[in-house]
């Protein structure tokens, strides 16, 4: 089978404040449906990997590949594109649109994308919300609602346009235990019942041990490589 | 079109829920565009009335006959002696004739001419003024009303009486409102002419004149040409000036040149005779330029400010739109249309503040003796200045929201989250 996911030696320099190796020859793979954690102390290189994973940051060596598509040296225009339709991100802080209302953030992406009418797109976006047990928030502002179904909200809109991949940089890292098992269970649920692949960034050994994969990170290398 | 759409919901999202940044930022503009509006209506009206108040009294060229001495002496003309060094002292004009020599076909020609708006006769006579015991010296202007009337608005200084009764009145006159004060006259009363040759004339008053000058209004009268030839004994073809009025200002000087030597009478063109009045008009266009370019680039500050602002408060949003696809080009976008929304709503009503002001300016009363027919402050209201602010509007929301929109699609979305 195809990776969902591929990194090909991929180097990393920090130029400020100091020169700085951060990224040391990174290499790994994720298949289809594979529910993978990245574990490593503050400072490991885990979250800056993750950003290059999911083609926001740029500045770095190597070969990242998609579907089998190289997504290096693309357009930033391009890479929105690709981001927009393949990628769901899940953020430690929610990072919902405070000024929107829950469906209309959850929304966004797929009028972005554009694929399906205003309407249709509107029901997928309640099935989301059913799906995470959120639908009656439906109509409230995101800045209104708790800390815990912000997030929920937030994985709503990283599904919203049926992505290959979900990545989360700490998405359970602000979230109290009742909350982060939620989330957790949620994305369980995500991998078995849709083949879904997730990449999830975390610090919480009990997170990570239940995850199909875990890569660990230390000083910018892979100590297990994938 | 449908991602169009959804650029604009979201600028529009944002301006609804920070309505107080969107009012704040579009007042700036309002008042700009208000006060441009307001004040070019109001300086140009003002400008256009003085430019008014002279043209209105000076015709472009002035066709008379100067009491001048012949320019070359009939002892030039002695040939033997060419070759001397001739000195005449006490040189006296020649006795000549005041009227125009030829007046009728030079004004017919001139009617005839394609430059020319309008060319009107006059006839300047000396007379005393006499009314019971008092004599007064003044002027008696003999003139075609309608025509006058049409050209310079002759009407406009009539406090009583119109031009249209004194056009029908053979023996009518319109007095000068100083001399009529002096002489306790009013419109239906009488007064005698009397000429230097000591013809006397009954007249009857049928409207006063009021120049603003004290002197002129103290000395001068109108009555119909035919009237003040009738008052010298003179023949219909006896006319001492012509005033012309041209379809462009600017032609007055060569073709005053060109009617000098073509009639051989002597043309005075408007430039010569009010040599203020160039750099009058042209200093006070300045400023009117000078203030509306200040007043429109403050205001396009304004909106620069508010902009960046709001895009300071939005790093976040703008994150989080290009974590989930949106590209640099569609945040750039939602900027854009922000800023001119902001713009042609606050354009808009800057517009409509401009227009209540200037017609309420336009409503003051404002009395003044130069221009009697005039009892409200001038006001130009030109649709052009309302094209130029709405444009002017959205080209400075538009250069003023193009370096804070760049701003926003150049920001690095992993700074912000990683930032937080």
């Amino acid at each position: 089978m195809n990776p969902v996911l591929e990194a090909q030696h991929i180097d990393k320099y920090f130029t400020k404040p100091v020169e700085f190796h951060v990224l040391k020859d990174i290499n790994f793979k994720i298949q289809p449906g594979e529910f993978v954690s990245i574990m490593g102390k503050s400072g490991s290189g885990k979250s800056t990997l993750l950003y290059i994973l999911s083609t926001m940051d740029t500045d770095y060596s190597g070969s990242l590949f998609l579907n089998g598509e190289c997504l290096t040296g693309q357009s930033h225009h391009r890479l929105s594109a690709v981001r927009n339709a393949h990628i769901g991100f899940v953020f430690q802080f929610h990072y919902l649109l405070g000024e929107f209302s829950v469906l209309d953030n959850v929304m966004l992406p797929a009028l972005k994308l554009g694929r399906k009418p205003v309407e249709a797109i509107r029901e997928d976006a309640l099935a989301k919300l059913r799906m995470l047990h959120i639908e009656p928030l439906a109509h409230k502002r995101a800045s209104r609602i708790s800390g815990g179904e912000k997030q929920r909200v937030a994985i709503a809109r990283a599904l919203i346009n049926d992505p290959v991949i979900l990545m989360g940089d700490e998405p359970t890292g602000n979230l109290d235990s009742y909350n982060s098992e939620n989330v957790f269970q949620i994305f369980r649920e995500l991998k078995e019942t849709r083949g879904l692949s997730l990449l999830i960034v975390t610090h919480d050994e009990d997170f990570a041990r239940r995850t199909d994969r875990t890569l660990y990170m230390e000083d910018g290398r892979m100590l297990n490589g994938g | 079109m449908k991602r169009f759409t959804l650029i604009l919901s979201i600028a529009r999202t944002h301006l609804l829920t920070k309505m107080k940044s969107t009012v704040t930022a579009a007042l700036g503009v309002t008042f700009g565009i208000g006060a441009y509006i307001t004040l070019v209506s109001f300086m140009t009206g003002l400008n256009q009335m003085l430019d008014n108040l002279i043209l209105n009294q000076t015709p472009h060229i002035h066709l008379y006959n100067e009491v001048e001495p012949s320019a070359r002496q009939p002892a030039a003309r002695l040939e033997p002696y060419a070759s001397d060094l001739l000195q005449i002292h006490s040189v006296k004009p020649k006795k000549g004739q005041l009227k125009i020599h030829n007046a009728l076909p030079i004004l017919k020609s001139l009617k005839n001419d394609a430059r020319v708006l309008g060319a009107s006769p006059q006839l300047r006579a000396q007379i005393f003024y006499l009314s019971g015991s008092q004599d007064l010296g003044g002027v008696l202007v003999g003139v075609d009303v309608l025509e006058e009337d049409r050209l310079s608005n002759l009407g406009d200084y009539f406090i009583e009486g119109t031009p249209e009764a004194l056009h029908r009145s053979d023996n009518g006159i319109v007095l000068g409102a100083g001399l009529a004060e002096k002489f306790s006259l009013s419109p239906g009363d009488r007064i005698q002419v009397s000429t230097p040759d000591g013809g006397l004339f009954p007249l009857q008053i049928v409207g006063l004149y009021q120049s603003g000058l004290a002197d002129i209004d103290n000395s001068q009268s109108f009555a119909k040409l035919q009237t003040v030839q009738q008052v010298l004994g003179q023949p219909a073809n006896y006319i001492t000036d012509i005033n012309i009025k041209l379809h462009q200002l600017d032609l007055a000087v060569p073709m005053a040149r060109e009617l000098q030597t073509r009639f051989g009478v002597r043309a005075r063109d408007i430039q010569e005779a009010n040599a203020q009045f160039e750099t009058g008009t042209s200093i006070r266009n300045l400023i009117t330029y000078a203030v509306s370019i200040t007043l429109l680039i403050v205001a396009g500050f304004g909106i620069y400010n508010i902009l960046n602002m709001l895009i300071y408060e939005k790093m976040n949003d703008i994150a989080i739109l290009k974590a989930t696809g949106f590209s640099g080009r569609d945040v750039h976008q939602i900027f854009m249309s922000q800023a001119l929304i902001i713009g042609f709503a606050g354009g808009a009503a800057g517009l409509l503040i401009g227009f209540v002001l200037s017609r309420i300016i336009d409503n003051l009363p404002f009395e003044t003796e130069a221009l009697p027919t005039i009892t409200t402050f001038p006001v130009n209201q030109n649709p052009w200045f309302y094209l130029i602010g709405i444009t002017f509007a959205l080209v400075s929301t538009f250069v003023a929201g193009y370096l804070p929109a760049a701003r926003a699609r150049r920001i690095d979305p992993v700074r912000i989250i990683r930032g937080n």
